[in-house]
């Protein structure tokens, strides 16, 4: 039997793509600090996750964002790009679209705070509650940058302790430091 | 019973890719065979939200792989001189046939409308039914006698 050739795939899953007929589109992105499932919808990227067990992750984004869920390059690649500039110390702020639509209300709030802490700083849990304008949200906050649905590019591991300590991370204490220290904000 | 939901269409695609490749092959041969590929799956992905659920996926995949391996035949070739008279028939004996089987229960309906309406091999329709050749024919010839006797005398 003939298999279909990996061109042939890929033709198709471009195509897929190309025509908008894709509620997600995502791909499996090699970084310094493992592998990460991306995905985006048409408005924008709409998962990085970590550890992802594919089918898991396949499921809860077809249940979020429709069942027309394909792996798919092409769509991927900017955020591919702009990440690996990121670990190479070559980009300081992503410039890619977000699709923050199923974030409802004080959840998106912070998100697009988080947006703006910049590159090679931090902030405390609860300066970023007081910039969401609930300054006494602070564990609020905590629980927001545990579920944050983009990683690495929403930066939540700028995000600290009021006493100095890294506190946690969806990706493991581990990663975070990494990330800290690729910014310069741990010696 | 609760239906089952349709998975993410990359399960879809990933199950049924190769089996569906390897039949538009026997059917069209390899140049043809790589257009009609990405059709087929092109088509499904535009129809795929509409199901509603997760049931003989396999036999609806076949169904539309033998409706664009049908089209492709038609197409006039780069060296036909002329037109195929086919092609102008504007109510195809499958559209008809699709119809007509729409009550029956599924098996039956994959079972008639691919032998009926498509023209393929009972072991071609026992793979796209998950069964075999033997499983095929008896559900064609037990769909095609409930049509009979739903047939107004």
């Amino acid at each position: 039997m003939t298999p279909v050739s990996p061109d042939l795939d890929r033709r198709f899953r471009d195509a897929a793509a190309r025509e908008h007929l894709l509620d997600v589109a995502y791909d499996l992105v090699d970084t310094p600090i493992g592998t990460l499932l991306i995905a985006a919808t048409e408005r924008g990227l709409c998962r990085i996750a970590y550890d992802a067990e594919p089918e898991r992750e396949l499921d809860r984004l077809a249940q979020e964002f429709g069942v027309r869920v394909l792996r798919s390059a092409r769509p991927i690649d900017p955020a591919r790009r702009q990440l690996d500039e990121y670990f190479e110390g070559k980009r300081q702020r992503f410039e890619l679209a977000v699709d923050l639509e199923l974030q409802a209300g004080f959840n998106r709030r912070v998100l697009r705070e988080l947006a703006r802490v910049p590159y090679g700083e931090v902030v405390t849990y609860g300066e970023l509650a007081a910039r969401s304008a609930r300054p006494r949200a602070a564990r609020a906050v905590g629980t927001v940058m545990n579920r944050n649905p983009l990683p690495i590019v929403l930066p939540c591991h700028r995000v600290i302790g009021a006493n100095g300590k890294l506190v946690g991370y969806g990706g493991g204490l581990d990663r975070k430091e990494r990330l800290l220290r690729l910014e310069g904000a741990l010696l | 019973m609760v239906p089952m939901p349709l998975p993410p269409f990359e399960g879809f695609y990933d199950e049924h890719r190769e089996e569906i490749y390897a039949f538009l092959l026997r059917r069209l041969g390899r140049e043809r065979a790589e257009d009609a590929f990405q059709e087929t799956f092109l088509r499904a992905l535009r129809a795929y939200p509409k199901l509603r659920h997760a049931e003989h996926l396999r036999a609806w995949a076949y169904t539309i792989a033998s409706r664009i391996a049908i089209d492709e035949h038609r197409r006039p070739r780069a060296d036909a001189d002329l037109p195929e008279l086919a092609s102008l028939d504007g109510r195809p004996a499958f559209a008809q046939l699709e119809h007509l089987a729409d009550e029956l229960p599924p098996t039956e309906r994959a079972a008639v409308v691919l032998r009926y309406g498509y023209d393929l091999e009972y072991a071609e329709i026992g793979v796209a039914l998950g069964s075999n050749a033997t499983a095929a024919r008896q559900a064609a010839s037990a769909g095609i006698r409930r049509l009979r006797r739903k047939e107004p005398q």
